[in-house]
């Protein structure tokens, strides 16, 4: 565990606390690297790329579009339904989501 | 005079004058580049490297705007293998919201396919609840490891009892048998975990039994991205260098034995890869100085020369960090940075 918390303090995006996943989610789904995917990200959040490592401001990004966040909010969204809103926002495909979609037989 | 303190490879203190330190930046550089035939780092990398090294901080960091996307190996095991009462559901949770992880990946403990084959029902179920309650992306990962495909664990005749015999063509037969049934497994294993939603598949620790291990690696990863275009695969290695075990195998008329990381990465591109993971072991006997160097050597024409992004492996005994079991932070965090702002990749 040593290693992992080095690695996030010293060069790691910071997570839900920022805007990581969202940037690894491009690296994953389109192949991105890592300043195309940051400004990809940027772009869709309406921020500037230094905001994306920020966890104020991203909280409040995150709060405002309701994207999930560290703290598990009442009423906001969370888990699975927070990936819904991140799979629509960024115009990707989250795998999950959509076996979800598939499950409860809904279109969204 | 004045003394740097640091480390060695197998992650004891020592300490090192500013010369000293010096000649090893550049005797680490050196090697990697003669070795992997590549361009050594230049004087202002190989400047940035001692400021890094001289900076008196336990820890360091690289510069806002620097940051980079983490992918792990055996993410979820990492908590419970200390000891601590969790299940892998709540090590999702803890290294999303306490850690700050970019992404996630879980396995079995045993962390080889053919392991994870009988009780794949069990991984899908727990990936399928662990997928409902968390918010960041999350690998299902793994290592070929066509180890345990020998004797007495596998089927196969064992290549290493066969080899000292002088019995190479049996020794070849075995390894090849070895990664037909090796592929089946990785195709089927990731074919499970990918049908119930995870976002991508990490074959980790590639090329641990050699030249056979990457040569399977490679092949599943092109089933699997005919089958699912969508799919992402994450390739990591074991090594800088491909070991010849068979010595003769090849992938689109590549000969796998002996290939550096710029030459791996190719291979794994052209195989349909999505994210590359180069792995550089560190020497023990020699300075943490000298073989961050040689890493971030080795890993910068992965990043220059490839489209795909590049998450350079830095867990224990990679990536210029110690073989240490407890990573000291300020032997971890120089390597960290260095390989970031150095190399511009994309992840670690």
């Amino acid at each position: 565990m040593g290693m992992a918390i080095t690695h996030s303090i010293a060069s790691g995006m910071g997570g839900v606390r920022t805007a990581g996943d969202l940037v690894g989610r491009m690296q994953m789904t389109r192949g991105m690297k890592i300043r195309e995917a940051k400004e990809y990200v940027a772009g869709k959040l309406r921020v500037s790329v230094a905001d994306l490592s920020d966890p104020v401001t991203m909280a409040e990004v995150r709060g405002d579009l309701d994207l999930g966040r560290v703290r598990s909010i009442p009423k906001f969204s969370k888990g699975i339904d927070a990936k819904f809103r991140i799979a629509e926002l960024l115009g990707i495909e989250i795998n999950c989501v959509n076996l979800f979609k598939q499950r409860v037989g809904r279109k969204f | 005079m004045k003394k740097i303190v640091t480390r060695m490879g197998d992650g004891y203190l020592t300490d090192m004058t500013e010369s000293e330190l010096k000649k090893d930046l550049e005797n680490g550089t050196m090697d990697a580049s003669a070795k992997g035939k590549i361009p050594s780092l230049s004087e202002d990398e190989l400047r940035h490297l001692y400021e890094i090294f001289c900076n008196p901080s336990r820890f360091v960091s690289v510069e806002p705007g620097n940051e980079i996307i983490l992918s792990f190996d055996g993410g979820t095991h990492k908590i419970y293998r200390l000891g601590v009462n969790t299940g892998r559901i709540h090590n999702f949770q803890l290294m999303e919201r306490a850690i700050g992880a970019d992404t996630m990946e879980t396995g079995h403990l045993d962390y080889c396919f053919k392991a994870v084959k009988t009780l794949i029902f069990e991984e899908q179920q727990e990936l399928e609840q662990a997928l409902l309650v968390t918010m960041l992306p999350i690998f299902y990962g793994a290592m070929p490891n066509l180890g345990v495909y020998s004797q007495p664990d596998g089927p196969f005749p064992n290549p290493a009892e066969l080899l000292p015999q002088g019995k190479i063509k049996e020794a070849r037969a075995a390894q090849e048998e070895a990664v037909e049934m090796a592929v089946r497994d990785m195709v089927s294993v990731a074919t499970s975990l990918y049908e119930v939603g995870a976002d991508g598949i990490n074959f980790d620790t590639t090329g641990a039994a050699g030249d056979p291990d990457f040569l399977a690696a490679l092949r599943a990863t092109r089933i699997l991205k005919e089958k699912y275009p969508e799919m992402c695969v994450e390739l990591g290695m074991s090594s800088e260098f491909v070991l010849g075990m068979h010595g003769e195998l090849e992938f689109e008329g590549v000969r796998l034995a002996g290939l550096y990381p710029q030459d791996q990465m190719k291979l794994a591109e052209k195989a349909g890869v999505t994210i590359f993971g180069p792995a550089i072991n560190s020497v023990t006997n020699k300075s943490c100085a000298w073989n961050v160097a040689r890493a971030v050597t080795f890993v910068k024409p992965c990043v220059e020369r490839g489209k795909l992004p590049i998450h350079a492996n830095i867990g224990m005994g990679v990536g210029g960090t110690p073989v240490a079991e407890y990573p000291p932070a300020d032997a971890v965090s120089r390597a960290s940075k260095a390989m970031v702002e150095i190399t511009r990749l994309d992840g670690l």
